[in-house]
């Protein structure tokens, strides 16, 4: 491997990871404000539009963020994996030219709208624009899904004699094999983020003071939808599972540690330390057959490793290893957290039981964290290929000097770490200010963000009439 | 004669990049002009004149980018290494500059910061796309399917100067959309500054139009040649037409006038473009066919542009309806 390709997929690994966090949050964070909008329009309830201002100032500056470093993106794959681009281009191509224009502009479109415009358009044409705002965060995930996983599971496609990807049968193309399973559990996690870090401001506030009833509301829609929605997460992710069981197995046995064969029995590799030239997971703590039981429904059924498979195909198991049980790890905690909160509720002391306050404060970000290392686990675990069995990543690359890509590496990480970094504490600065009543929408009377880190001062003496309710 | 996709698909690009031009530059010339705004309500006002409306435009440069990718995939792939280094800063600069528009009402104690990172990054996006313009017009080695030059290769005085035209003519739709959304002493301001970029944008347009046919033989047969040059001609005389109204408009304060009129001379300024590269999508090298995607995908794209473009273009101009007449003092921020 030649160190133009290393620096080539670290940039890309780099400034992929950054920019996924604010879509998964944004297109959760869209459908809550369009939810807390519609409840608002239906109830009157002014806790929901004090709600829905409150986290519209923080999707504000997370949805500039996911803007521009989404913009980056766009160009990377031109210019650091321009053979990629040439063959790929006329199948990925248009799914993405259709994200932007069925997604990106209703979103950009509306976003004006949506922040700036309620007293020019009224309440129900800036509803509308909410929804519209949403149902683009969403029609941006299918389409971009579709990207990734026809690169995953390529299916609808020919070959033609300069070795480009031909289109063939483009529903075949957006609705391969992996893509359906891969949408769900995509969109549950960005719901699932969402609600974590939601429900950590909602009990941030809580623990300050359990009578602040915006922070009351927001807390307990976001342990509803986690009650909900993580079982179903997993249940979902399992069968995303089993499907890369059928189409990557080499994914799956880099997820399970199988470095070798097993014809009778399968075992569950809890940890261990898999070393890649060895080909074997040392220190490993296992659970006989459990493997083949959860992957086959059968515990004796065989089930192939690596070992079957060329070396030079294999992916990097220590990556895919860890980096599934670290999501495997956080989305039954998320559970965890679901089932606690819903006992305190069946207790009638959501607001008043502490523990799981604490807990929720401590997840919110576990969510991203989760997400990461999901996509770490699916994007590590299709190596060595960008598109699964047909191109190997390293015939994908630009034919860049090494210095060049080190160098826009370097001003990628530099700069992104100031940015988002500066962008990071002050999305946590607003959220350290409790929800009150008559929330402004973004911006508001300037001098509100002179705010320091206690709530107090960002109260503008105005609204110290307005003791919280 | 079958319809011919490719040539649709390219003036449907040629429309986004257009758009893009007409709709960024001027926000991105906002930014470039805020060091001389005051400080407080002035520059408060100059940003909420494109803040509701920037995420809006600048989606017009992702569908450039990634309507390239999918409609001529082998010009997008020899075209963005061969850019790599003003790519790379055009992105960044936009990094910086999108989010002051959010950060900057975050904080006061930094706001500075964020003022510097929005003026820094529109100067820095404006002039790195003037360069990548330049670098592309010059001419890129290419070698096989892909690029075949060093990654130093589009430092040229020729690019540089395409850079500085771009930055003055940016910064000249900024000026005049000012005029246009604002009142009181920043529209005096901004008509001050939309004087001097008015000779600054001219005199950056002589000079690449000067430069430009001593690229390359191909350039001088397509302006000068008989009888050619009875068509080619009426670019730069209705650019001497377009800059004269534009002088009269700043002499008469005609408000109204000076940003469809700055607006004209990029439009004057891309068909000469046109005139200079139609057909090749890679100068000289590759033309838009050799670079098409298949017609199957061209295909698909079209059912979805000629449904989903009318309605962009309908609900951007229901956004810009929305927040029409001059920014209000109180802001939305």
């Amino acid at each position: 491997m030649t160190d133009a390709l290393i620096l080539a997929r670290a940039q890309f690994a780099f400034t992929i990871a950054f920019h996924i966090v604010f879509p998964v949050f944004s297109i959760g964070l869209a459908s809550y404000l369009a939810v807390l909008e519609g409840l608002w329009l239906r109830t009157r309830k002014p806790v929901y539009l004090d709600l829905f201002n409150y986290w519209m100032k923080i999707f504000a500056v997370a949805f500039g963020a996911g803007v521009v470093s989404g913009l980056v993106m766009s160009y990377q794959i031109g210019s650091n994996w321009s053979v990629f681009s040439d063959k790929a281009g006329p199948v990925v191509g248009p799914l993405m030219a259709y994200e932007v224009m069925s997604a990106f502009f209703l979103e950009a479109g509306f976003l004006g709208v949506m922040l700036f415009g309620r007293e020019k358009v009224g309440d129900r044409l800036h509803f509308a624009a909410t929804l519209a705002v949403a149902i683009g965060t969403f029609a941006s995930a299918f389409w971009i899904i579709a990207v990734n996983s026809w690169m995953q599971t390529p299916a609808g496609y020919g070959i033609n004699a300069q070795g480009q990807f031909l289109p063939l049968d483009w529903m075949a193309v957006i609705f391969n094999p992996s893509f359906p399973f891969r949408l769900v559990h995509m969109v549950l996690a960005a719901y699932l983020t969402t609600a974590l870090v939601v429900g950590a401001v909602g009990a941030f506030h809580l623990l300050k003071d359990r009578a602040q009833p915006a922070a009351r509301k927001m807390f307990s829609m976001a342990m509803w939808m986690i009650t909900l929605v993580a079982p179903i997460q997993i249940l979902a992710g399992d069968a995303h599972g089993l499907n890369t069981l059928e189409h990557q197995p080499a994914k799956v046995m880099a997820m399970e540690g199988h470095y070798q064969s097993h014809p009778d029995g399968a075992p569950l590799i809890l940890f261990g330390l898999p070393d890649q030239k060895a080909g074997i997971v040392r220190a490993r703590i296992e659970i006989p057959k459990l493997s083949s039981l959860i992957l086959k429904h059968d515990p004796n059924a065989p089930l192939a490793g690596l070992d079957t498979i060329p070396r030079q195909n294999w992916p990097y198991v220590p990556v895919v290893f860890w980096s599934f049980r670290i999501m495997v790890g956080i989305g039954l905690a998320i559970a965890g957290l679901g089932a606690l909160t819903l006992l305190a509720r069946a207790r009638g002391k959501l607001y008043d039981w502490k523990p799981p306050q604490w807990l929720a404060l401590g997840m919110g970000p576990m969510g991203f964290v989760a997400v990461l290392a999901g996509w770490v686990t699916t994007e590590v675990g299709r190596q060595p290929y960008t598109v699964y069995g047909l191109l190997r990543t390293a015939h994908s690359a630009s034919p860049l000097d090494a210095p060049a890509v080190a160098a826009s590496l370097a001003a990628f990480a530099v700069v992104y770490f100031t940015v988002f970094g500066a962008g990071l504490f002050y999305l946590l600065r607003l959220m350290s200010q409790p929800p009150h009543a008559h929330e402004t929408g973004p911006g508001g009377p300037s001098p509100l963000r002179a705010a320091g880190l206690t709530p107090a001062p960002g109260i503008a003496p105005d609204r110290l009439l307005h003791p919280a309710e | 004669m079958p319809i011919d996709l490719t040539l649709i698909w390219a003036a449907i690009l040629a429309f986004a990049v257009f758009a893009y031009v007409a709709m960024d530059g001027f926000d991105l010339g906002v930014g470039v002009l805020f060091p001389f705004f005051q400080r407080g309500a002035q520059r408060d006002t100059a940003m909420n004149s494109v803040a509701p409306v920037w995420d809006g435009n600048e989606t017009w440069l992702i569908l450039g980018g990634g309507g390239l990718f999918a409609a001529f995939p082998l010009a997008y792939a020899i075209l963005m290494p061969a850019v790599y280094t003003p790519l790379i800063a055009m992105l960044l600069g936009l990094v910086f500059r999108g989010v002051a528009f959010e950060y900057r009402w975050r904080t006061e104690r930094a706001k500075w910061a964020w003022d510097l990172a929005f003026c820094g990054g529109s100067a820095l996006a404006a002039l790195s796309q003037g360069v990548i313009l330049g670098a592309i017009l010059q001419g890129v080695k290419v070698a096989g399917r892909g690029y075949g030059g060093g990654w130093w290769d589009w430092l040229t005085p020729f690019s540089l100067l395409c850079g500085v035209s771009v930055l003055a003519g940016y910064s000249l739709l900024g000026a005049t959309w000012l005029v246009l959304k604002t009142e009181g002493a920043l529209q005096d301001r901004a008509y001050r500054l939309a004087a001097w970029l008015t000779g600054a944008t001219l005199l950056a347009i002589f000079s690449v139009s000067l430069a430009t046919p001593f690229l390359g033989a191909a350039y001088w047969r397509r302006w000068f040649e008989f009888p050619r040059i009875l068509a080619t001609a009426q670019v730069p005389l209705l650019v001497l037409l377009t800059a004269g109204a534009l002088v009269y408009g700043l002499k008469r304060r005609r408000e109204t006038w000076l940003f469809p009129l700055a607006l004209g001379l990029f439009a004057l300024g891309y068909v000469g473009l046109a005139i200079s590269l139609f057909p090749y999508v890679v100068p000289t090298q590759v033309t838009i066919w050799q670079a098409a995607a298949p017609p199957s995908s061209q295909a698909f794209m079209l059912v979805g542009a000629a449904i989903l473009v009318p309605i962009i273009l309908a609900y951007t101009g229901y956004a810009y309806w929305v927040f029409r007449g001059k920014v209000g003092a109180e802001g939305y921020h």
